[in-house]
């Protein structure tokens, strides 16, 4: 009877909608983020015709490197979605697992796109040599600090799971990482379409 | 009182739990989305004439809803989390068309 009270303060959602307030939250953040990538991908498709002296962007994308990424991203997202799956069964040990392939599948993703932009740079296309270099790289590098802090956010839950110091709801911590995490994902699907895949 | 507890737990683990989708549907799922992934791909190789523009972006329709729907739960979960979110999506689309439209990008 002790246990099940503690177990329903762990879950309980007490709020005026009965649902967490912490996910509702996250879901308004991500409607919010939708903005915030919109704005960017707009930019992008205005100015990605504006390349002046530089490189045109089919000279310097790499698409079978790119489409790699992609890949490992996305796969990113079923190990996340296990992650949380074992997160609702109690399951420490594969919520640490999975949550640790997730971050080191992100943290490849990162590398990928660091050895992008230096190739890139290599190739003569920095930030400020056209409209289209700067539109790319501050697209692509705002998605990739979204990657970024994914991995942090995931390494850090690892680490606390660990110590068993996650408060309230552990299931519902890693659900809510998680959905950031595919939101990241779902950016990089129209990202991968609209910038790379369409020439201009 | 030990069946109310346990309706009380049941009840309040339906807001964030189970979702109805085993490991091998998450899976089914993944394969979906890298068989989609791998036919965009497939475009920048093979000519697909007419057809290039209008097959990427109903893929990349697809390949976001599915993820969205099925691995964020969105189709399972209450939906004041999909009205949060496609608010904010819908909204941008709105806004962004608009400005594209401004700067004549549909017309050029």
């Amino acid at each position: 009877m002790a246990d099940a009270a503690v177990h329903h303060a762990d879950h309980g959602h007490h709020t005026s909608t009965g649902l967490s307030n912490n996910k509702l939250g996250m879901w308004l953040f991500l409607g919010s983020e939708c903005l915030l990538f919109g704005g960017l991908i707009s930019t992008y498709m205005i100015y990605r015709g504006r390349v002046g002296e530089g490189p045109r962007p089919g000279n310097v994308f790499d698409i079978p490197f790119t489409s790699v990424s992609s890949f490992v991203l996305l796969m990113s997202s079923l190990t996340m979605v296990l992650a949380v799956a074992a997160a609702q069964k109690r399951d420490d040990r594969g919520t640490t697992l999975w949550l640790t392939v997730t971050g080191l599948l992100g943290a490849t993703f990162v590398g990928g796109q660091v050895y992008e932009f230096t190739a890139m740079y290599n190739e003569g296309l920095g930030y400020t040599t056209s409209l289209f270099g700067s539109a790319f790289y501050t697209l692509t590098g705002f998605h990739g600090v979204h990657v970024t802090v994914g991995v942090i956010m995931l390494l850090s839950l690892v680490a606390i799971i660990k110590r068993s110091k996650v408060p309230g709801d552990k299931a519902e911590v890693v659900e809510l990482v998680g959905l950031y995490w595919h939101f990241v994902d779902v950016v990089w699907i129209i990202i991968f379409t609209l910038v790379y895949l369409i020439p201009t | 009182m030990t069946t109310t507890a346990e309706h009380t737990e049941h009840g309040t683990h339906d807001d964030h739990a189970e979702h109805g989708m085993s490991i091998m549907g998450y899976v089914k799922v993944a394969l979906i989305l890298a068989a989609l992934t791998a036919l965009e791909v497939a475009t920048y190789f093979v000519d697909f004439g007419p057809f290039f523009m209008p097959v990427l972006l109903v893929l990349m329709c697809v390949k976001f809803f599915i993820v969205v729907s099925y691995f964020m739960h969105l189709k399972f979960d209450n939906k004041i989390f999909s009205f949060m979110f496609y608010s904010g999506l819908f909204l941008a689309v709105g806004v962004y068309a608009a400005f594209l439209a401004t700067f004549k990008f549909f017309t050029a």
